[in-house]
């Protein structure tokens, strides 16, 4: 599958690379949707990995997963959102130890909120990988209710939460691991453009 | 001289009115007739007497009423004040330089007593006699840094210097020009300047980092930065934005003297003894537009700033849609004769409005 190249942009915004297989002594693989296919490149780039790997994988309704179990990785789990994988992330990044190589692949909110956990642990951001693949949808923040809306597909969008209208911008909190939506109807109440995928 | 407070409002009825007094010694930001962003800092050791830069943390007739609009923000949204919990020494740092300043720059208004770890802290203005023990936050109300920030004008950054960087992780943000502490908190100096055009291509944010990196204890530095803000509305927040937006539309030929207000940012570096953090208080400054043009080399000068300004900057800064109102207006003010350098009024030296 092609990948997505996102235009440039501010620098808050972050940027994804490509995964590449790397030396270490055991390897902890993140992973929403599409995500799986660039594990799957991994284990092609190196299939010694699998014995010394954990995946987590967050399917959102693709059928990747029995792929995923057929490269025998050391330790697989499958999760139906990423909160409900968020406990079990930290748990295993509490414990991870020097030597230890993250890979995060799938979408911006994936990698986001992936990325945030590894902060909040610790690990040396020289420790991470990150490769987007799949939806570009965004995990965004409502500056005016605070509340999260995710998987954010067009611009302006619905706060979910309060219901306004909002544009997607292009800053984003790392710590919130969302991009922050403002209210786009503020000065002309009422006239809020017809909605337009994102980067169409 | 003795301050009169004002009693005023920067909301609803906007209440809020400029002295002589304020106008004169307004911070008025462009020193000759253009503006473009720049590495603009100078060091911090006073100003003319009178001046908004004499002292280290300028108070003003303002002082009370913006506390209390402070305090009505807070009690709205706890949020605009936050420390991550590696910040509480240099909390204490900043409750200790602004403590020491005021009490040495207004000895009228602030006294500090100090007995070993006991300290004795009078705000005459507004009402406050607190003795509490030092780096002992259980002794305060609030944290240090949300207590000395209630009781002082101007909206402030405490910043963590680490790697190479200045990270944001603390404030009391009330007065923004529409950014916001929660969401930018935890954010390095590139980041939370992610949105301002132009100036990341010029350089200016490498060069000013550098500056800001190596400013030493004792020897603070300050800018200025300026906007536009219709009424005086110091919570110009984009948390409340879908709130105060619409008001960017209530200006007419025949209100905006009034309404217009230029905005300026007297910001300042001071490094911090304990912590080693920067503290950046960002003092916002309004004034009406008919305030401006009572000085003639003022009225000039905006009008040409305000003209020539690149289309980028007008829009970062929010006010595309009513600069040809603006404009409108301030030509009457300007006759087309030169203008004295520097950003003082001049009025006993500058010729009177020749229109
Ligand atoms: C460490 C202290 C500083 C802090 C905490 C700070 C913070 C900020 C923030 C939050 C914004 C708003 C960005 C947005 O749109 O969301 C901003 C704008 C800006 N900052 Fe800074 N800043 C600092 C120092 C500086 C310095 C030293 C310069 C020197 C050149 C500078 C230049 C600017 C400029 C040009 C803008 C755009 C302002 C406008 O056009 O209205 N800043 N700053």
């Amino acid at each position: 599958m092609s990948k997505f190249q996102f235009p440039e942009s501010i620098k808050s915004r972050p940027v994804y690379g490509t995964l590449k297989a790397r030396p270490g002594k055991y390897h902890l693989m993140i992973a929403d949707a599409e995500g799986a296919e660039a594990i799957l490149h991994l284990h092609e780039q190196d299939a010694g990995l699998m014995a010394k790997a954990h995946i987590i994988y967050i399917p959102k309704g693709s059928n990747l997963g029995e792929r995923l179990r057929a490269i025998r990785p050391a330790q697989y789990y499958e999760g139906p959102t990423y909160e409900a994988a968020a406990s079990r992330i930290e748990r295993v990044l509490e414990a991870t130890h020097m030597g230890t190589q993250i890979y995060l692949t799938g979408t911006e909110g994936l990698m986001g909120q992936a990325m945030r956990a590894c902060m909040n642990a610790g690990i040396p951001h020289t420790a991470i990988q990150t490769e987007h693949r799949g939806s570009v949808a965004r995990r965004m923040q409502c500056v005016h209710c605070k509340g999260i809306t995710e998987d954010v597909e067009t611009d302006p969008f619905e706060c979910s939460h309060c219901g306004l209208n909002l544009f997607v911008r292009d800053h984003y909190s790392r710590r919130l691991a969302a991009f922050q939506g403002v209210c786009i109807d503020a000065e002309d109440p009422g006239n809020v453009p017809e909605k337009v995928e994102l980067y169409k | 001289m003795t301050i009169q407070f004002n009693k005023e409002t920067f909301r609803d009825d906007y209440s809020f009115k400029n002295s002589d007094w304020a106008i004169q010694r307004f911070p008025f930001p462009f020193h000759e007739d253009s503006y473009m962003y720049s590495v603009n800092m100078e060091q911090h050791r006073g100003g003319p007497a009178g001046s908004v830069y004499e002292k280290r943390f300028d108070v003003d007739e303002h002082y009370i009423s913006e506390m209390e609009d402070r305090a009505m923000v807070l009690a709205d949204d706890p949020l605009r004040c936050q420390s991550l919990p590696h910040m509480t020494l240099a909390g204490w740092d900043l409750l200790e330089l602004i403590m020491v300043s005021k009490s040495e720059d207004y000895p009228d208004l602030f006294e500090l007593h100090r007995e070993g770890d006991i300290w004795r802290w009078i705000n005459k203005p507004m009402g406050i006699d607190d003795t509490f023990t030092f780096l002992d936050e259980t002794t305060l109300p609030y944290g240090p840094m949300e207590y000395i920030t209630r009781q002082t004008q101007g909206d402030f950054c405490v910043l963590d210097q680490r790697d190479d960087n200045l990270w944001m992780d603390a404030g009391m943000v009330t007065t923004q020009a529409d950014w916001s502490l929660d969401f930018d908190i935890g954010m390095n100096f590139f980041e939370w300047h992610a949105p301002v055009p132009l100036a990341h291509e010029k350089g200016i944010f490498k060069r000013a980092l550098k500056f800001l990196l190596n400013i030493q204890q004792g020897a603070p530095a300050r800018r200025l930065n300026w906007t536009m803000t219709v009424n005086p509305l110091l919570d110009t927040s984009p948390e409340n934005y879908h709130k105060w937006g619409i008001q960017k539309t209530t200006l007419t030929p025949e209100n905006i003297g009034a309404k217009q207000h230029l905005r300026v940012e007297l910001q300042s570096f001071f490094r911090l003894p304990r912590s080693n953090a920067l503290v950046f208080p960002i003092r916002c400054y309004l004034i009406a537009f008919q305030d401006i043009v009572k000085s003639p080399k003022w009225g000039r000068r905006l009008h040409r700033v305000i003209r020539d300004l690149p289309e980028e900057l007008a829009t970062y800064k929010g006010f595309i849609d009513n600069r040809p109102m603006m404009l409108d207006f301030l030509s009457k003010y300007d006759d087309g004769l030169p203008t004295s350098p520097g950003v003082f009024p001049d009025n006993e030296t500058e010729p009177a409005l020749q229109k």
